[in-house]
């Protein structure tokens, strides 16, 4: 165990004194957020919004005011006809229109649900998907407050169009893929680029032939790695919920366990790696263009899986990153428990497992 | 017998099959320095890396302190110490740092076994917080050699140690070696320098995965089979030319000021004398020498 | 006539004197050793003379042209080999002759006849066709040697040359030098086999920067009383304070 320990230490020393890789893995992020996050923190206030109420009841009016009532929305004209919209989108008078459908406080009432439509200007996604947020937020709190006031299941369906670009690229989509592709990163890049440098300096030998096992050599490697993946996961989280608002809407503590499951999956994959290649820049080669680009291309956060052809659709489900995605987006933004992501939760565990095994026996204890 | 090699062959498949060993076998008395002399791809790495069980022989058995290669690995992994040729150790690292690291692999500690490395380590002391990139070839040998050395191995591989290194520090490293001896550790090395086989007690020149010859230093010497001169005269370069056309000359093998000459049986070395005079050849000096090792390996490599 | 002539060249890195003010001129045709301990600053004069590293101070002319101004044209007349930096492993034969050939501004004419003359001399004779990688370690040394002179440079480099070379190789390689040079190319080389430096018409020995010693091998010996160049060598060089 104190060999384990030494090697850690050994290792942390590698990480801390390469300082450029260092700014450059705890960098990156912070800026692709801070960019995201100027962007957005700009312009999402005192938006400019069009209203058409067809009910013009009591509900809407409420929810309308509440929507003015918030720092984030600025009514500039109601509209009569919904052939308006357009021309109120396209002028830039409006970035969206609220549209309140008839009998909206009637149906709420005798059939406990509505509906609430959002007609955005897609032309700015990330835009676009804020705004949805928001008014999805400011609606649910309408909702709540309604519910406890009769005491009855209301539920409001807000249904967004989004114009001009259907395939959204959505804003909050951005943080757990930030968070993806840095730990694929750290993970499986830096872990078998690292272990792979020991044999091109020939170390690898030394450490072959010592009493400690070749395992546990590669094993204590790993270790800086997770502490270095939580601790830039942590400050992902921390930026994006203090500086660009997104909300951590589920558990934390879930979080965590499913980017555990992540990152050793990664680390699994890196060690893979490590084992089938000698050189740093072929090591380097496999884990960028076979890794990272399928973890842009296939978790869902830059394309929507949904629009790809079948058999793409049928790639990408082997693809970690997918599945580590949509967990980590139906916690932190959507607030759902385990039980919605029980699918993805084990299959992120086959993943882990699966690569485990295979690394671990496609381990040699001798040189190739 | 410290290490003992029966009939060790290896060959690696790549584009063409290439041997690397063939058929080897000898044997390290404790407490002795064995040299295996040849030069590069003569197959010494291959040999070191069986014996240090990194990889495995095609056939042929091999033991280092009774343990098989094969089937005690790791027992053979605690007592042994090992010097890559190409060993670089972590340049990030302090020389501190890494010889702690070194110690706390092999499950000891620097204190443990100081008295061990203590002459070469009080050499590395006053750059002990250096980082090990920024030490001079000669430095990093010392402290590589001190890593291999921290756990006490009772046998100590090292591959190609003087390789790059200058003359200067090459002698120190052997002196050094010569004091481990005295202390039990029985050493394997290898090298391309003949002139450090005088350094061993017994020594086998092997070239292209073959064994030449294993003798003592001395003993190899005396096999010499025939009587060498050295020639000397102004125009060396056309001597030379001279002596290899001549027909009394087996072979003609350039030694800096000299060249080393070998002739057929029972020629009278003044005739050559003579004949590189009446050539043109001034200051023509020619006088019965003792062969060296390299003298020694080409003779064998020419057989 | 000289090749090199070198006034007081100075080489500093921040306030580290790599090379400190060495003096000494090298004749067309001659075989120049040139020693040193790791670290001594060999291989910083050598890259100086090359036109590959910019002198801190001091005059150098190299073929008759100054370091300073006219590295290009230096670059054009000489050659230059080293251990570490040989052929193309994964080209072949051929191919690394066509390629260096080509670099060295030879027209195809040129490249096809000493190509043709260079794989006669070096027996390379239906070994054309075959990857550097397969070449034996001193056929590659002897191949890197040859197509470094490919294109009649007036002076040739070579670092460590021979390095790990089974002795047989490595005459044949000296060979190689003496006919270059009695061809008139000026030889440079540095080498760690005390032996070679006896192949040299004269030595210099560096020890940390300055050049301790500058003569005939036969001379330096005699001077000193010693048997051996490496008695010589050694003699100056554990003298160093510094290493590399």
């Amino acid at each position: 165990m104190k060999q384990f320990w030494a090697f850690v230490k050994k290792e942390w020393y590698h990480i801390s004194r390469d300082y450029r890789t260092l700014l450059v893995l705890i960098g990156m992020p912070i800026v692709q957020i801070l960019i995201f996050g100027y962007a957005l923190s700009n312009e999402v206030k005192n938006t400019r919004i069009a209203i058409l109420d067809f009910a013009g009841d009591s509900y809407s009016k409420e929810l309308t005011d509440k929507i003015e009532a918030s720092r984030y929305f600025e009514t500039v004209t109601y509209l009569r006809s919904m052939n308006e919209i357009d021309r109120s989108l396209r002028s830039g008078e409006a970035k969206m229109v609220v549209v309140f459908p008839n009998n909206f406080t009637q149906q709420l009432v005798h059939q406990h649900e509505s509906q609430l439509q959002l007609v955005t200007d897609g032309s700015n996604p990330n835009l676009s998907a804020t705004l949805i947020n928001y008014i999805n937020a400011i609606t649910r709190d309408f909702q709540t407050r309604v519910i406890n006031e009769v005491s009855l299941p209301y539920t409001i369906h807000v249904q967004t169009r989004m114009m001009y670009n259907p395939q959204l690229l959505g804003a909050f989509t951005f943080v757990p893929g930030v968070i993806a592709l840095v730990l694929m990163l750290i993970c499986t890049m830096m872990t078998s680029v690292s272990i792979v440098k020991e044999k091109e300096l020939g170390n690898m030998e030394i450490l072959l032939v010592s009493p400690m096992h070749p395992l546990a050599v590669v094993f204590s490697k790993a270790v800086p790695y997770i502490g270095l993946s939580v601790g830039i996961l942590s400050i992902i989280l921390l930026l994006s919920v203090f500086l660009l608002g997104v909300p951590i809407s589920g558990s934390i503590i879930l979080l965590y366990v499913v980017s555990l499951i992540f990152i050793i999956s990664a680390l699994a994959l890196g060690l893979l790696i490590s084992t089938i290649t000698n050189s740093q820049q072929v090591a380097m080669m496999i884990s960028l263009m076979g890794l990272m680009l399928p973890t842009m291309m296939f978790s869902g956060f830059m394309f929507p899986i949904e629009s790809m052809p079948i058999p793409l659709q049928w790639i990408s489900n082997i693809v970690p990153a997918k599945w580590y995605f949509f967990s980590i987006q139906s916690i932190m933004i959507k607030g759902l428990g385990m039980e919605a992501i029980l699918k993805e939760f084990l299959t992120l565990c086959g993943f882990a497992i699966f690569f485990l095994v295979l690394s671990v026996r496609n381990f040699k204890v001798r040189m190739a | 017998m410290s290490i003992q090699i029966e009939n060790i062959s290896k060959s690696f498949v790549g584009d063409r099959k290439v041997s690397a060993l063939q058929n080897i076998s000898f044997q390290v008395e404790p407490g002795k320095i064995f040299g295996l002399i040849g030069p590069d791809g003569a197959g010494k790495t291959t040999l070191f890396r069986i014996l240090t069980t990194l990889i495995l022989a095609d056939e042929g058995q091999a033991t280092v302190q009774k343990y098989d290669v094969i089937k005690d690995y790791q027992k053979i992994r605690r007592i042994v110490g090992y010097m890559p040729g190409k060993f670089s150790l972590y340049q990030d690292l302090s020389v501190l740092e890494n010889l702690k690291f070194f110690a706390t692999i092999f499950g000891t500690t620097i204190d443990e076994n100081y008295n061990l490395i203590k002459d070469i380590y009080i050499q590395l002391e006053p750059f002990r917080d250096r980082k090990a990139g920024a030490l001079s070839g000669g430095m990093k040998q010392k402290l590589a050699l001190c890593c291999a050395l921290v756990h006490r191995p009772e046998v100590l591989f090292l591959d190609e140690p003087t390789t790059g290194v200058d003359v200067v520090s090459r002698a120190e490293f052997w002196d050094m070696l010569k004091r481990l001896q005295t202390k039990g550790i029985t050493i394997l090395a290898s090298t391309p320098y003949m002139d450090e086989a005088s350094m061993c007690d017994e020594i086998a020149l092997i070239q292209d995965g073959q064994i030449l010859s294993i003798n003592t230093p001395s003993g190899l010497i005396s096999e010499f089979d025939s009587p060498l001169y050295g020639v000397s005269a102004d125009d060396m370069y056309n001597v030379m030319n001279d002596l290899r056309d001549h027909t009394s000359v087996v072979s003609c093998n350039t030694f800096g000021a000299e060249h080393h000459v070998q002739l057929k049986p029972d020629i009278d070395p003044t005739v050559i004398r003579k004949d590189l005079e009446k050539s043109g050849h001034e200051n023509v000096r020619v006088e019965l020498i003792t062969p060296t090792i390299e003298d020694c390996f080409m003779n064998l490599m020419q057989q | 006539m000289f090749s090199i002539e070198v006034e007081s060249l100075t080489k500093k890195f921040g306030s580290f004197t790599a090379v400190n003010s060495i003096t000494f001129t090298v004749k067309s045709g001659e075989i120049f050793g040139f020693l040193g301990a790791n670290g001594a600053g060999k291989t910083t004069a050598m890259r100086m003379l090359c036109g590959l590293s910019r002198p801190t101070s001091g005059q150098a002319s190299v073929a008759g042209f100054d370091v300073y101004r006219q590295a290009e044209e230096i670059k054009q007349r000489i050659g230059y080999m080293s251990q570490k930096f040989s052929l193309y492993a994964d080209l072949t034969v051929l191919e690394n002759i066509e390629f260096y050939g080509g670099i060295y501004g030879l027209t195809r004419g040129e490249i096809k006849d000493r190509g043709e003359e260079l794989i006669e001399r070096l027996d390379l004779r239906g070994e054309e066709e075959i990857m550097v990688a397969e070449l034996p370690l001193g056929w590659k040394q002897k191949l890197a040697f040859s197509i470094a002179i490919m294109h009649r440079p007036s002076i040739v480099f070579l670092d460590e040359p021979t390095g790990g070379v089974d002795p047989l190789t490595r005459r044949q390689f000296w060979e190689l030098i003496y006919e270059a040079a009695a061809t008139g190319i000026t030889i440079f080389v540095t080498t760690h086999y005390m032996d070679e430096a006896e192949y040299c018409d004269r030595v210099a020995i560096m020890v940390d920067g300055n050049i301790r010693a500058l003569d005939a091998p036969e001379k330096l010996k005699r001077d000193m009383g010693l048997a051996t160049m490496e008695r010589v060598f050694y003699s100056l060089a554990r003298e160093a304070t510094r290493g590399d």
